[in-house]
């Protein structure tokens, strides 16, 4: 499971401890121990569905009070549409193979079906313990409703006008994020987060889509693997002589070398593929930061300019003061927020990263290890006998 | 996709390799290479992957089969080879076994006790003095062995244009007395390879020989190497076809009666082989195409000869059955290459993404650990890339060769089943002969029943020829199909375990690579 290493504090713990897949939706169980005095027990839980995390989230990027701080990526949907077709597609499929056949891709795409749904609980669950560890987001408002409030929130997915909205606002964005991108910092510390950023980020996105393809070939050949053993086995029951027992020695070494393939296939994609997409959609975060530090500068900048041409004409002075005032401790709360948010982002890249490369490469040398094993052993009994 | 890798030369002789042998091959091989390792088994390999552990050259006496049949057919070089023309031979001892009800027990009984009737005396061999059962002629080990190695080598494009052609080393070692030299090349190019298969064909498949069956023509593949396409793909193709022309040669050379085909020698040592013509035409494809549609004629009378037959009827079976389940393996094993290729592909566009990811790091220490899993996954890639070509050239090919081989073995059935109704037709003709006799008799008409007795005796002479013809094809194909048995075994184990050692081989490379790489992992931070 993705960890990203997170301080987990007895005040206020999150986690997700039941989910349930029903047709087209998932149902998880949110369960919250705290010692806060916010909350009316010290221990409670509420089902949430997906909708009611981008709520949260959404009303977290929106608020402008957070305009300082990394807004911890919301989980996305979880998607079951390709693993319920192969599912559909064995089904239709089951006249035209053996018994043992069906059964065992049955098992085979049923874990699938289980790891991709662990997955999207992980990935719910992480979203909930980074809000709980950041000390302003832990207390808003909206997180404690979500977390207590026992009924339904009755957030309906965004309908297709405020989904255009939407579409408009990030053009806007993306359109402002160049303008924004140009202006040269006076500040080093961010002039080089935002260069270190944006570069980063379109890397990380590379190598989070690579990843996948590699994955993908990876699962392709164990199953190709697993396919070889099962007509070995076929052949090998044909006869009893030395070559079918040969045969069924050789099907049962790929039956579990595969066995272990698909878990080398299945661990990269934890440790390797899955950070890697945590910190595509955590350093977007951190864009998206640095994009409202930067309109607050230029909001600043405009305003200094205005109390400039005020002072100049002699008129509405005051207004022009004020309004600067304003945009100057906007950009100065969020630019002292967002170092000490990107300091914290390093660190946790950091660590995170460790300790699923650790982790990666621990699992892959077992892997090998027990491949060896098996293939030694096989080996001796194979070349022993002949 | 990288170029294939180099293949590298085989380890040298050590100098503890007392065989003469292999000295004189590297005096008459121009690069000063030993093409022979490994033993004269028809799958020896001349590829090696860059992991090849130095194997001493194996003992190249351990070709048990070829002893045992040339002891019975030393007496048939003088002729031209071909078995049919000798009457006086050893098939007659055999023919007496035959007609026996249970095929399978004959062979263990003391043949000395049953050969009586016929009266051709089975002629002695060099140092056998008595009649063998087929039993005992296959279980004969190193009974005048010799050694017989082929390699087929250095391919070279010939020409250009579409008139280009490969031409390829054939090279030989023997200690045989029937060849002129211990060790000669010739060069050969893939048509003089389908026309010695065509040769061979005509001359001893209606015996119920199992003819090894050589690689099939690829007009795709060879159109690449015309047009001078210097890709990866084309030198792949040579190295496949290279690969199987050497296995295709192996067997011919291990099958004991092919091997005193002239045809054989000729090909081996002939300096000029003429053009063989109409290869365009009768492609090896092409002649098995034309034996797949004769079985699939005769299959289709159900047709049960006596129940001494139930073994030739299970043997078919099983084969018909076997083939069937080696297609579906090829299918798969065919999938695997082209998903590790895949896989091969993907690896390397990540590790270069992951170098790119670490470039960009600003922490150091993560830095170069990013770096480092990136230089570990070009490593695997190179991993993958070997392990597909294992996966092509040890499993795949082994596939394909015995799929084509068990067309060959089912040709080789039906063949036999056409001697049975020549002989059936023979009868019944014979049948007709004798009523047209008797009718004639009760008729009186004394010309016209000379010509009926004339046809009588001519036909019977026709169907004992062909019950002999029948029986001696049954000995045929039951001696072959068992000789064939025991090869299949041999490949399939020895290829396999190669396999094996070679995925072995990889899991012990990235034991190290991921070894290498923990402690860098260990030191982020």
């Amino acid at each position: 499971v993705l960890n990203v290493d997170l301080q987990t504090d007895a005040t206020l713990q999150v986690d997700i401890s039941d989910a349930l897949s029903e047709r087209d939706k998932v149902k998880f169980t949110v369960h919250t121990k705290s010692t806060l005095p916010n909350f009316k027990q010290n221990e409670f839980s509420v089902v949430r569905q997906h909708e009611e995390f981008i709520w949260l989230h959404d009303s977290f990027v929106e608020n402008e009070e957070y305009a300082g701080y990394i807004i911890p990526p919301a989980p996305p949907r979880p998607d079951f549409d390709a693993s319920r077709e192969k599912l559909q597609k064995l089904g239709e499929g089951e006249g035209s193979m053996t018994k043992e056949e069906f059964t065992k891709m049955k098992q085979e795409l049923e874990a699938e079906y289980l790891a991709i749904f662990k997955k999207t609980v992980a990935m719910h669950e992480v979203f909930l313990c980074r809000v709980a560890a950041h000390p302003v987001l832990r207390k808003d408002l909206n997180f404690h409703v979500f977390l207590e409030y026992n009924q339904d929130l009755s957030v309906r997915g965004k309908n297709k006008r405020e989904k255009m909205e939407d579409f408009f606002k990030n053009v806007v964005k993306s359109a402002d994020g160049v303008l924004v991108a140009g202006v040269k910092d006076v500040d080093d510390f961010f002039e080089h987060e935002k260069t270190f950023l944006l570069e980063y980020h379109n890397r990380v996105k590379d190598a989070s889509a690579k990843s996948d393809r590699m994955i993908r070939s990876h699962k392709s050949a164990a199953d190709d693997i697993n396919r070889i053993a099962s007509t070995l086995y076929t052949l090998g029951t044909q006869d009893s002589t030395d070559v079918c027992k040969f045969f069924l020695k050789v099907s049962e070494l790929f039956e579990k070398t595969r066995k272990i393939e698909a878990r080398v296939a299945a661990d990269e994609d934890l440790k390797l593929a899955d950070l890697l997409k945590y910190y595509l959609r955590e350093s977007q975060a951190a864009k998206d930061l640095l994009y409202r530090r930067g309109r607050a500068l230029v909001d600043y900048e405009n305003a200094n300019k205005a109390l400039d041409r005020a002072r100049a004409k002699n008129k509405d002075v005051l207004q022009a003061e004020t309004s600067q005032q304003v945009c100057c401790q906007k950009f100065e709360k969020i630019s002292e927020s967002a170092k000490q948010e990107l300091i914290d982002f390093k660190t946790r890249r950091v660590a995170a990263f460790r300790k699923n490369l650790v982790e990666l490469a621990e699992l892959e040398l077992k892997h090998a290890k027990g491949n060896l094993q098996l293939l030694q052993s096989c080996l001796g009994v194979l070349k022993g006998d002949t | 996709m990288a170029a294939s890798s180099p293949r590298n030369p085989p380890p040298l002789p050590g100098a503890d390799n007392q065989d003469p042998l292999s000295e004189m091959a590297d005096e008459d091989s121009d690069e000063g290479e030993d093409i022979f390792v490994g033993n004269s088994n028809p799958v020896a390999e001349s590829f090696q992957t860059d992991t090849a552990n130095g194997e001493e050259p194996a003992d190249l006496f351990s070709e048990e089969e070829i002893s045992t049949t040339v002891n019975s057919s030393i007496t048939t070089t003088k002729s031209n080879g071909v078995h049919s023309d000798n009457e006086n031979d050893l098939f007659a001892e055999a023919s007496v076994e035959l007609s026996m009800e249970n095929p399978s027990t004959i062979a263990r009984e003391n043949p000395t006790t049953t050969a009586k009737t016929s009266g051709a005396e089975f002629t002695p061999s060099r140092t056998q003095t008595q009649p063998k059962s087929i039993e005992q002629l296959e279980e004969d080990k190193d009974e005048d062995s010799f050694d017989m190695d082929v390699a087929v080598t250095n391919p070279e494009k010939i020409g250009d244009g579409m008139n280009a052609y490969i031409a390829y080393k054939v090279s030989t070692r023997t200690t045989l007395p029937m060849f002129k030299n211990r060790t000669f090349s010739v060069w050969r190019r893939f048509s003089d390879f389908l026309g010695l298969y065509e040769k061979l064909s005509v001359k001893h498949s209606l015996n119920g020989c199992i003819i090894p069956p050589p690689p099939e023509k690829s007009i795709v593949g060879m159109t690449k190497v015309k047009v001078g396409k210097e890709d990866s793909s084309s030198a792949d193709f040579v190295e496949t076809r290279r690969a199987a022309l050497e296995r295709y040669l192996q067997r011919v050379v291990c099958h004991p009666s092919l091997l005193q085909d002239p045809d054989v020698r000729e090909f081996l040592e002939r300096d000029e082989l003429p053009r063989a013509v109409g290869t365009h035409t009768l492609s090896g494809a092409g002649f098995l195409k034309m034996i797949n549609r004769a079985s699939d004629a005769v299959s289709k009378m159900t047709v049960k000869i006596s129940d001494s037959d139930a073994w030739f009827d299970n043997k078919l079976q099983e084969v018909e059955s076997e083939e069937l389940q080696l297609r579906k393996l090829h299918a798969v094993v065919e999938s695997l290459v082209n998903h590790r290729k895949e896989l091969c592909g993907n690896t390397a566009v990540f590790a270069k993404s992951m170098a790119m990811l670490g470039n960009s790091e600003d922490n150091t220490a993560l830095s170069r650990a990013l770096s480092q899993l990136a230089e570990v996954e070009d490593k695997m890639e190179t991993l993958h890339q070997e392990q597909a070509a294992s996966d092509f050239f040890i499993l795949a090919e082994l596939l394909a060769d015995y799929i084509r081989l068990l067309g060959a073995v089912r040709g080789c059935f039906e063949q036999r089943m056409k001697t049975w109704q020549r002989w059936q037709e023979a009868q019944s003709t014979l049948q007709k002969k004798r009523e047209v006799e008797a009718k004639l008799l009760w008729a009186n008409k004394p010309d016209k029943l000379q010509q009926a007795k004339e046809e009588i005796t001519e036909w019977e002479g026709k169907v004992t020829q062909y019950e002999r013809d029948f029986d001696r094809i049954s000995v045929t194909v039951r001696k072959e199909f068992l000789r064939f048995e025991k090869e299949k075994s041999k490949d399939f184990k020895s290829q396999i375990v190669k396999y094996l050692e070679s995925l072995l081989q990889s899991q012990q490379r990235l034991v190290k690579f991921w070894e290498a790489f923990l402690p860098e992992a260990k030191a982020i931070g």
